[in-house]
């Protein structure tokens, strides 16, 4: 899959909550075909940010070229993004890295999503739904007010929540879901969060046999595999996340540090 | 005709800007966004003689105007180079140099004995500057006699360019340029990256996983430019540039203070393409200025 510079405008921006946006990027041309798990590197033009920022695609829009992003705002570069007015230019280096592997071969398959992880969901919601895969997905955040784009994942997943201070569905973390410890066996685990989670949910899968497929946000400064920066450890040596990942099947993966 | 063209040693280059190792790969990280037949040349990732890991992760800061590096000469070695890399991008009509880097000077010699009969290398750029492994790298680029050293030995091994990469990290970068030249080298590149660090306020740790690591980019670019212009004085044998370029008004800079050609670094991690602009900018900057030739501005500087 070819990677591309290209210039967008911002044809949308939502604030969805006190610290999150959907941010929605138009290009003149054709949006090639995005796979669930792709990122783009963001150039942030503002002072004190040096180098783009990579954000996980949450959904393409091809009839009217759009890419969308779930952005939480935690930072310099992402204060800026959300800063943005509608007309503004972006400049974006995508598609990149590898994807979530879709097969119909797994028909039971569980997302677990954790906070700002829902981001690249979406996408994969719609790709299994579209190989006749209705996802179950475990959403956790702190509170209520932080589930996110719930109502977007309805027609392609069946959701199932956890919050921390038990505002919203069961109290807890993901991974104490009552559906994780009923009697079903799922084909296919997919993650993402933060780490602590997705070795959690690693330990839950391996313990099961379950195949299980976590996508990585180690930090990165080029993007394309040419810096070595953001590698994560491996049974194989370093790998790049950008370009081996940001999608690693978790019994590829050494985290015994 | 505006002429770009220059040469070190009898080589020919259709023009001066190169890409900086551990920047750009092989090459081939960059074939969707740029046609590699129109650099210069690029230089490849530093090679050594065996595999090599790497440092842990977190191995990146950013910085202000910059960044902090400590990959630590993460490579497959030079025999994986030669026998899977090199016949990838062998035909690319562009001049391909190899980083040669190594923790002894007998490592340094066999890569280079390795590379020297590859008829598509145009040449070794020899790495004494590396700051980010704990032995040889910069400890050699740091002591005047161990890098005379392995300069004169890998110049014994190796018939075509030799460019040594010079450390800033020394209090006179001037007598390790006047080494390289006494002791054989075709051509020095400098700055290779400032030994630097940065720290987590608020977690109270470092933010690199070896405390320490190079820092890259715009930041250093003065203290690039100082150097450059330091050992113009005092060598004949060509410089290369290499110090947070990030447009072609930077690289004029370097060659006004006395570089032949110079290397793209960390600007290609942010754009993909600034190697073409770059060129394309030196280009209109000659039209601009009436000059015939980029020789016309090397080391023209007016003090």
């Amino acid at each position: 899959m070819r990677k591309e510079i290209r210039d967008f405008k911002v044809f949308n921006k939502q604030l969805i909550n006190d610290n999150f946006i959907l941010l929605s990027l138009q290009s003149n041309d054709k949006i090639p075909e995005i796979l669930p798990g792709q990122f783009a590197e963001i150039l942030i033009e503002t002072k004190n940010v040096f180098l783009r920022r990579p954000f996980s695609v949450h959904d393409v829009d091809y009839d009217n070229n759009l890419l969308i992003f779930l952005v939480q705002i935690i930072g310099t570069g992402t204060q800026y993004i959300s800063n943005l007015n509608i007309g503004d230019n972006l400049n974006l280096i995508f598609p990149l890295g590898n994807s979530f592997s879709v097969s119909d071969k797994y028909k039971d398959v569980l997302i677990i999503a954790g906070g700002c992880g829902i981001a690249p969901m979406l996408l994969l919601s719609k790709f299994l739904f579209k190989n006749n895969i209705k996802p179950k997905i475990i959403l956790g955040a702190r509170s209520k007010q932080h589930l996110l784009r719930t109502d977007a994942f309805e027609t392609y997943a069946d959701l199932f929540y956890t919050t921390e201070d038990g505002s919203y569905g069961e109290k807890g973390y993901v991974i104490n879901h009552s559906l994780l410890w009923k009697d079903i066996k799922f084909d296919f685990i997919y993650s993402c969060g933060p780490e602590s989670m997705l070795k959690a949910v690693a330990k839950y899968a391996a313990k099961r046999n379950i195949n299980c497929e976590v996508s990585l946000e180690n930090l990165m400064a080029c993007g394309i595999g040419a810096c070595l920066c953001c590698v994560t450890k491996t049974i194989e040596g370093h790998k790049c996340v950008c370009t081996d990942g940001p999608v690693f099947n978790t019994s590829q993966l050494e985290w015994n540090n | 005709m505006e002429q770009l063209d220059i040469k070190i040693k009898g080589l020919s280059f259709k023009n001066p800007v190169l890409t900086a190792s551990g920047t750009f790969g092989y090459g081939e990280e960059f074939t969707d966004f740029i046609d590699l037949n129109h650099l210069g040349g690029f230089i490849v990732k530093g090679t050594t003689l065996n595999p090599r890991e790497g440092n842990p992760y977190p191995r990146m800061a950013e910085t202000a105007s910059g960044m902090l590096n400590a990959v630590g000469l993460q490579n497959k070695g030079v025999d994986y180079f030669i026998e899977k890399i090199y016949p990838r991008i062998k035909d690319y009509n562009t001049n391909i140099f190899v980083n040669v880097s190594g923790s002894t000077i007998d490592e340094y010699i066999k890569v280079a004995d390795k590379l020297n009969n590859l008829e598509k290398i145009a040449g070794i750029e020899v790495n004494i500057s590396c700051p980010n492994v704990k032995e040889g790298g910069m400890v050699f680029g740091t002591h005047c006699p161990s890098a005379r050293n392995v300069i004169r030995e890998v110049r014994k091994v190796y018939d075509k360019i030799m460019i040594v990469k010079l450390s800033p990290n020394v209090t006179d970068i001037t007598e390790f340029a006047k080494a390289a030249e006494d002791e054989g080298a075709d051509a020095i590149s400098l700055i290779n990256t400032l030994l630097g660090m940065a720290v987590d306020s608020e977690t109270r740790k470092p933010k690199l996983s070896t405390i320490t690591g190079g820092l890259s980019g715009p930041a250093i670019k003065p203290i690039a430019l100082r150097m450059v212009w330091q050992c113009h004085k005092v060598v004949k044998i060509p410089i290369i540039g290499i110090g947070g370029i990030m447009n072609a008004s930077d690289a004029i800079e370097f060659f006004l203070a006395g570089a032949t050609a110079i290397q793209i670094g960390t600007a290609n991690f942010i754009n993909p393409k600034v190697t073409i602009e770059i060129i394309d900018g030196l280009k209109k900057y000659l039209i601009r200025h009436k000059f015939y030739s980029i020789y016309d501005i090397i080391g023209k500087l007016e003090c």
